[in-house]
């Protein structure tokens, strides 16, 4: 009988042969994400002359299956910015505890009860384009598109983009995923360029946004119609998280033909 | 001390035979030695305040933070060697981040006072170290409200109760104040520090412990805590010095659960109000001296 601390709590060699080490091992080939799991879809975002508004519905989705409808994809940092997250809700939230961590940091700093000398929008997204495009490198990406509204250092409204390979834009609106195809065009409707988009009032910033998620909602087949909105102003960051979709109209639908197994 | 000299002093780890531990006590005089810092607990709130005593006027008005943020609802004000004291600011810093990564949440005011207190006691048991030269007073509002767990996104299916207690009361202001031995007590209100005495006369005034009508709100506790800390100054008034002070509220109140300076505006009036006292005081002091004079002749 073998008394080493070493055997202790395993199977004795007498009984049952030599303890079968490859079971243990753990020199395999190191595994990344090779696609997201449980995603949000959409985040969509325009500047207006004060501000910016930010939108994402509420839905976590498990492939087709609407597994999760109350997910908060919308995150505020230090009450200035807002983060919206499309893609892998799990590497949504590793970023957000790391967020956590990093305005913490930036309370050591700075216990002063005004937000002067914190990190903005402008260099909130720098970082996490950064980031990102670290994890790219190490072939370990974070499944997600990021969109980062507040502002800049000059407090000029600041929107921009940065996605699972550290690709960034800035832009008057943005969209991810689907919205880049199907709220974007809208968008750029009403603020196709700086100037469009600084004339516009917070108002009609919220019913655009508003029209586009109704607009994303009838056409994305992995949308839900409760959705979070936000509106980043100079006096911080004003967040409803369970807002429903109104006035929808279906009608469009009857005139849709050739899927299913409609005859006529 | 009348062991000084037997060798029992010498060393940290080692007991004198009457039963102390001799670099303890030395570490305590250190305290004694360094400017004030104060601590209240009152019903809706935590004041940390410190006396900055200014050692050159080369120094930078309101730079050089004697009181230090550790999570967004906790601050630690020290009174002795300032190095120490921001070793045990960074060590507390860990504590609260490796809390965070182990249990998703924000850690309450009470354990990070076990830890500290512990850290502060592991340093009075062996040879190669000396214990800290500080006692640090730490203070938290520990969030009363249902605060979900770091990068949580949803609260899925409403199942019931899940096993919370309806009406149940959570979190609130919590004081700590760990002293060089690791000793560490909860407090109404601390004092450390060369004026600590009168500091902590009187925070004895004061209605801390009830939650009743007379006791002290926070806007209050600002106020007490800049006259406390310049009464406490007062047998050291050759000097001039700097008040700082932090402040953290419930999530309803004036910092949302954070811990933050005191805004220069409310610093300023609660100054103001610290010098009208003191100096009433001081011609209440003058006027019975002239008065027992007269009776004299």
């Amino acid at each position: 009988m073998d008394h080493r601390p070493q055997a202790w709590g395993r199977p004795r060699d007498d009984v049952y042969g030599a303890y079968d080490h490859s079971y243990f091992q753990n020199t395999g080939p190191r595994q990344a994400t090779q696609a997201p799991i449980v995603t949000g879809t959409s985040v969509i975002a325009i500047k207006y002359k004060d501000g910016v508004v930010m939108a994402a519905d509420n839905l976590a989705s498990y492939g087709s299956l609407a597994r999760f409808p109350d997910v908060k994809r919308l995150r505020v940092f230090l009450d200035s910015s807002v983060i919206g997250f499309s893609g892998d809700v799990s590497d949504m939230q590793f970023l957000d505890r790391h967020l956590t961590e990093l305005s913490i940091d930036e309370a050591y700093e700075d216990p002063s009860s005004d937000n002067k000398g914190h990190l903005n929008a402008a260099n909130l997204h720098k970082y996490l384009q950064k980031f990102l495009y670290k994890r790219r490198n190490d072939f370990d990406p974070l499944w997600n598109q990021l969109l980062i509204a507040g502002f800049d250092g000059d407090a000029k409204p600041y929107l921009a983009s940065v996605d699972l390979r550290g690709t960034s834009f800035t832009s008057p609106s943005l969209a991810t995923g689907f919205g880049s195809a199907l709220a974007q065009p809208i968008m750029r409707r009403y603020a196709a360029t700086e100037e469009d988009a600084a004339k516009l009032t917070r108002e009609q910033a919220v019913e655009v946004v508003k029209e586009c998620m109704k607009v994303l909602y009838y056409r994305d087949a992995r949308s839900l119609d409760r959705y979070s909105i936000a509106v980043v102003t100079k006096e911080g960051v004003e967040l409803k998280e369970d807002e429903q979709l109104e006035k929808q109209s279906w009608a469009f639908a009857e005139r849709i033909k050739g899927y299913g197994t409609q005859t006529v | 001390m009348t062991s000084i000299g037997t060798g029992y002093d010498l060393a940290n780890s080692i007991f004198s035979p009457d039963g102390r531990n001799f670099q303890v006590e030395y570490a305590v005089k250190a305290v004694e030695n360094g400017s004030t810092s104060i601590g209240i607990r009152c019903k809706d709130g935590i004041v940390l305040a410190a006396e900055k005593v200014i050692t050159s006027k080369l120094l930078k008005q309101g730079a050089n933070k004697r009181i230090a943020t550790v999570d967004r609802h906790l601050g630690i004000v020290y009174s002795g060697m300032i190095p120490d004291g921001r070793h045990f600011v960074d060590r507390a810093r860990d504590e609260a981040r490796g809390w965070r990564d182990n249990w998703k949440t924000p850690i309450t005011t009470k354990d990070l006072a076990s830890r500290m207190g512990g850290y502060m006691q592991a340093y009075t048991l062996y040879q190669s170290v000396r214990p800290f030269g500080i006692t640090a007073i730490i203070g938290g509002y520990d969030s009363e409200l249902e605060t979900p767990v770091d990068g949580e996104v949803g609260s899925g299916p409403s199942v019931g109760a899940g096993g919370k207690v309806a009406g149940k009361k959570h979190g609130g202001p919590f004081l700590y104040m760990v002293e060089p031995s690791g000793l560490y007590w909860g407090y109404y209100g601390a004092a450390t520090g060369k004026g600590r005495q009168a500091a902590k006369a009187e925070l004895e005034k004061l209605d801390l412990s009830s939650d009743g009508e007379s006791s002290l709100t926070l806007e209050q506790a600002v106020k007490e805590a800049a006259r406390i800390i310049y009464v406490a100054h007062d047998d050291n008034k050759d000097k001039e010095f700097e008040l700082e002070m932090t402040w953290i509220s419930g999530a309803d109140g004036p910092t949302k659960g954070r811990h933050m300076e005191v805004p220069e505006a409310l610093r300023k009036e609660a100054e103001k109000y610290a010098e009208r006292m003191t100096a009433k005081d001081v011609e209440e002091e003058e006027e019975t001296k002239d008065s027992g004079d007269k009776m004299e002749e």
